[in-house]
């Protein structure tokens, strides 16, 4: 029983996890090349899941929809990518660019502008109220009923399709930075931006296609998140807090930082959640992630692994 | 980078005789090559006056207030506006002079709105007098202040960011779920607390209410410590503190060969900053009579920030101005029939701003005016539904309003707008003229078709594009000095 209780929240966990470190790819690719907190990544997340929504019902709902059920899983996961890249090159061309060169604080603030934008045009547009993709009508159940166990508990299919596209996501984007011209130049940048540029590496090309990279990401993430969870406008802030503190605690920068960061953040949510004395554990989780990234900030500023910023002068 | 010419600050006493060692000379002397301002000797004279003559002139204007309405309406705008004008002061410590980016200062600002009413309400059957609670508040603010900001003590702005944003989180959920910690109920959760002391002269409660009206006491309380406060950090800013901490923002390296202490800089203004916040805090939830949790989130972050950064950081003067206009659009975007002429009344403001009183102004509105018209008239002749909605009263026969609105021309002519503006930007020239007409009027109409509809998501929709445009066009705001990075 206990052991089924442990699987059980691992499970949920991993779930959490993988979704949390999706978003905080996007963070952390993100500042490898601007040295930018971009606090309007959570909203972009958000935007995705709703961009989700929008196709799944333009493909005639989760009832009945038009194509198979893993083509509709597919579709709305990649209109979501999709248009999240071309969200994310519009907020770096227009919001990020001009203040490429201006005081630190400046772009930060921008992003902070633009993360309250997003959040607030989509709730002009489309309300508060929760949106439920409702992937229990999709395909009669399956997603819910099939799937296979560990031990005494039951995987829900739903699960391994998130599980499972985060991570062949996570070994895409690891393929990209670490085996491709591109992301040889992503990771030149992010070294020493002037240097690259003296190299002859186009610095926008690059930051634009990181930009890409990263929006995409969390546009996937959005639709793996609200597969199984509704959505709605308020997600962005939160889901973007925990995200960038996931990439801040795997060290940020650092692309299997990001990624173990995000199951740190999804175990200890989900322990919480099980393990506080009480049944008021999911209250507390915040409480938690707090005082490990408080931990971290004290006794391990640049992260599990990230490189101790020695300054130079 | 931009193509304006750096502007260093003018010396404060001496006129630039020679530049100094690292100034480039001909930026130096770039104040010199400039026409003297229109007002000429007015404006200079206006200038010379010293800080307090402004502030006293500006108390006492706005002590006024109460005397030209008995609206219980205005004065209580008046006394949000003078809240918000203290938060902006204690967040300018934190942004404008420490250069720390903190956004988790409306926390700071709710750690005192949730003491004070821990302190002075049925809660716990504590009584205090207000003359020992607020201090005791601003003391607890300090000390909240600090302790948050202990953790990054050694880091850069940016790991400061991310422990203060997630501290503004924690209080949220402390303070919903506070119902129930440990078995005790602290904080009231998502509830919040009620029946809160008002202000109270050593014992005496101050009504919030008089005859059914919001009491002027309140009002000139606040406007009180605004003036205290206001001072107080004049004084600082002004001493050896102050300029450590501005020293200490334009170059923290230098400051530390220098021999300041740079991580305690840090820390004091933060916790300046939060004291300030607790400070006002503990006046909101006098007035309020109650706290909940929601009220010290992210919306009010941003609006504080906003302010500050519309007056322009570091300028006293500055976030004031800022904290007045925030407080006032809010109110009026509130309501959809202000929020509409004020909408006209902007776009003429920035057309006259942009254009100047030129021939091109002329052309560009007459343009508008008989787009409009024209957009109207075949709108009408193809379907007169199109256009039988109930518009402005002037603007009726101008822009369309539908009668009801397919559920797709929102998204569609919103996203549009923010798509042409955002191309207009692009665009150079003769071009950019004749695009601004279109885009004029297509802003004009989901303005009226849209926006109206919704004034919540629209007042935070003004702000964040104030801020980034502010960021991008005019990054000192209206008056603060404008940074030079040195290299």
């Amino acid at each position: 029983m206990d052991t089924d209780k442990f699987i059980q929240l691992t499970l949920d966990g991993l779930t959490l996890g993988s979704v949390y470190a999706l978003i905080a790819l996007g963070y952390t690719l993100v500042y490898g090349v601007l040295k930018l907190l971009n606090f309007a990544h959570g909203d972009v997340f958000m935007v995705g899941s709703y961009i989700g929504f929008g196709v799944l019902q333009a493909l005639g709902g989760p009832a009945d929809p038009a194509v198979p059920v893993w083509a509709v899983l597919v579709l709305i996961t990649l209109a979501a990518m999709a248009g999240c890249a071309m969200l994310g090159v519009v907020i770096e061309r227009f919001a990020y660019r001009p203040l490429r060169d201006a005081p630190r604080i400046a772009p930060l603030i921008s992003a902070l502008g633009v993360s309250f934008f997003l959040a607030y045009s989509m709730q002009l547009l489309f309300g508060a109220q929760q949106r439920d993709y409702n992937t229990f009508a999709l395909g009669g159940g399956d997603l819910y009923f099939k799937g296979f166990h560990i031990g005494g508990v039951r995987v829900p299919l739903i699960r391994d399709i998130i599980i499972v596209s985060a991570f062949v996501l996570m070994l895409v984007l690891w393929f990209l930075v670490n085996k491709t011209r591109t992301g040889k130049a992503m990771r030149a940048t992010s070294f020493d931006r002037e240097a690259a540029a003296m190299m002859g590496i186009d610095i926008d090309r690059v930051i634009v296609f990181t930009f890409i990279l990263g929006s995409a990401l969390a546009g996937a993430a959005g639709v793996l998140f609200a597969i199984r969870v509704p959505t709605q406008v308020s997600i962005g802030f939160v889901s973007g807090l925990k995200g960038f503190t996931a990439a801040v605690i795997g060290g940020i920068g650092s692309v299997p930082g990001a990624m173990a960061g995000g199951l740190i953040l999804g175990f200890a949510e989900s322990y919480t959640a099980g393990y506080w004395p009480g049944s008021a554990g999911t209250r507390w989780t915040d409480l938690v992630i707090f005082s490990i990234l408080i931990v971290f900030m004290v006794f391990r500023p640049q992260g599990l692994f990230g490189r101790a910023d020695i300054k130079k002068v | 980078m931009s193509d304006t010419t750096p502007q260093l600050p003018p010396g404060p006493d001496a006129p630039v005789t020679s530049p100094a060692i690292g100034r480039d000379e001909w930026v130096a002397r770039h104040l010199d090559r400039r026409l003297p301002p229109r007002l000429g000797i007015l404006h200079e004279r206006l200038q010379n006056v010293p800080w307090f003559a402004w502030l006293v002139l500006f108390v006492a204007a706005a002590s006024l207030l109460p005397a030209i309405t008995s609206s219980g309406y205005v004065r209580r705008v008046g006394f949000d506006t003078v809240l918000y004008m203290l938060l902006a002061l204690g967040l300018n410590v934190v942004v404008g002079w420490g250069g720390l980016l903190d956004l988790g200062y409306v926390a700071f600002y709710g750690v005192g709105a949730y003491s004070y009413a821990l302190l002075d309400s049925p809660h716990y059957d504590i009584h205090m007098w207000s003359i020992l609670s607020i201090p005791l508040v601003v003391l607890i603010g300090a000390i909240v202040g600090l302790l948050v900001g202990l953790p990054s003590r050694r880091l850069s702005g940016d790991y400061l960011a991310i422990v203060t944003l997630f501290f503004l989180q924690l209080f949220q959920t402390v303070a919903t779920n506070g119902d129930q910690m440990f078995g005790h109920n602290v904080t009231g959760g998502a509830n919040g607390l009620l029946n809160v002391d008002p202000l109270d002269i050593f014992g005496h409660d101050i009504a919030v209410q008089h005859e059914g009206v919001f009491a002027v006491a309140y009002y000139f309380i606040a406007l009180g410590v605004f003036a205290v406060v206001f001072v107080a950090l004049r004084f600082v800013n002004e001493s050896r503190t102050g300029r450590a901490w501005r020293s200490q923002r334009e170059d923290p390296l230098a400051a530390e060969v220098m021999g300041m202490p740079v991580n305690w800089l840090k820390l004091t203004a933060f916790a300046f900053g939060a004291a300030v916040a607790a400070l006002s805090g503990s006046l909101f939830a006098a007035l309020n009579a109650s706290v909940f949790p929601l009220t010290f989130y992210f919306v009010l972050l941003i609006t504080v920030y906003t302010m500050v950064i519309l007056g322009g950081q570091g300028s006293q003067a500055g976030v004031v101005l800022g904290a007045i206009i925030i407080s006032v659009l809010l109110e009026l975007l509130r309501e959809p029939s202000h929020a509409r002429d004020l909408f006209y009344v902007l776009l003429g403001a920035g057309l006259l701003l942009t254009f100047k009183l030129s021939r091109r102004l002329a052309i560009v509105a007459a343009a508008t005016v008989a787009f409009g018209f024209a957009a109207h008239a075949i709108a009408d002749a193809i379907d007169h539904s199109w256009v039988a909605g109930t518009a402005g009263a002037w603007a009726s026969g101008w822009v369309i309003v539908p009668e009801r609105l397919a559920s797709w021309v929102a998204p569609v002519s919103y996203v549009a707008l923010i798509a042409a503006a955002l191309g207009l930007t692009l665009v150079r020239g003769l071009l950019r003229t004749v695009l601004l007409v279109p885009v004029l009027y297509l802003a004009t109409f989901v303005w009226e078709n849209v926006m109206l509809a919704k004034p919540e998501p629209t007042r935070y929709i003004v702000l964040g594009v104030i801020l980034v445009a502010l960021m991008i066009v005019r990054p000192n705001g209206l008056l603060g000095e404008k940074r030079v990075e040195v290299v």
